[in-house]
């Protein structure tokens, strides 16, 4: 019974977020401007992260903990320096 | 290495309604990101996954590391703060970049100062746009 929840939610859990990968990987494709792809790719990473951490509960390991670590702070790195190219047209001035 | 199965009911309840509860708001995010119209209403919609969803997923899986391993696993905390504080700070750079590449191309899609879209949140970006009728290039 509890393995069977665990287990129909967590799959469920899956499902969802892999739907919400797919809106933003949309908006990311077919972003009609920059920022409207920048915006996909943020929330593409954020839903990556959740991904992984259903991963992690999932197996019961925290190898996965680290990599949505790894993937949060990319994240943010990435989408700071876009949007100074956008703003300024270049990264390092 | 323990597996989630182990979990006894009373723990893996809850663990599944948060679940469900973060991954269901971090879907309605994004579908608010392919649904709203204009940029300015689109960069609002995946704060909900940034906020809510991830503080329901990283509460399930501290509840479950912390049964699994019979003592206290805080360190998805770090996650929760540092996506808290990184979120607004990224959004608004890009919100701001958006603005001027907006204004600098005379682009009508921009919040007005008088119009229901920009002048009901009182954003510090808002009375900047009064000069953009003087300032075209």
């Amino acid at each position: 019974m509890t393995a069977a929840l665990l287990t129909w939610s967590i799959l469920l859990a899956q499902c969802l977020l892999g739907l919400a990968m797919a809106c933003a990987t949309f908006r990311l494709l077919r972003g009609p401007r920059a920022q409207d792809r920048v915006l996909g790719l943020d929330t593409l990473y954020v839903n990556a992260m959740l991904l992984l951490l259903t991963f992690g509960i999932r197996t019961g390991s925290t190898l996965y903990f680290e990599a949505a670590l790894v993937i949060a702070l990319l994240g943010f790195v990435a989408t700071a320096a876009l949007a100074k190219f956008l703003m300024r047209g270049e990264v390092i001035e | 290495m323990t597996h989630a199965v182990d979990l006894p009911f009373w723990a893996a309840l809850p663990v599944a309604l948060l679940l469900l509860l973060g991954a269901g708001l971090a879907l309605t995010g994004s579908l608010g990101l392919l649904r709203l119209g204009s940029f300015y209403e689109r960069v609002h919609a995946p704060t909900l996954g940034t906020t809510l969803g991830i503080g329901c997923v990283l509460i399930a899986s501290m509840l479950a590391f912390s049964v699994l391993q019979t003592r206290p696993v805080l360190h998805e905390v770090l996650i929760g703060v540092f996506v808290t504080i990184t979120t607004p700070v990224a959004l608004m750079l890009l919100a701001r970049a958006a603005l001027y590449r907006d204004r600098h191309e005379g682009s009508g899609e921009m919040p007005q100062p008088g119009g229901c879209r920009g002048g009901r949140d009182g954003s510090p970006e808002t009375p900047a746009v009064h000069g953009q009728d003087g300032s075209r290039r």
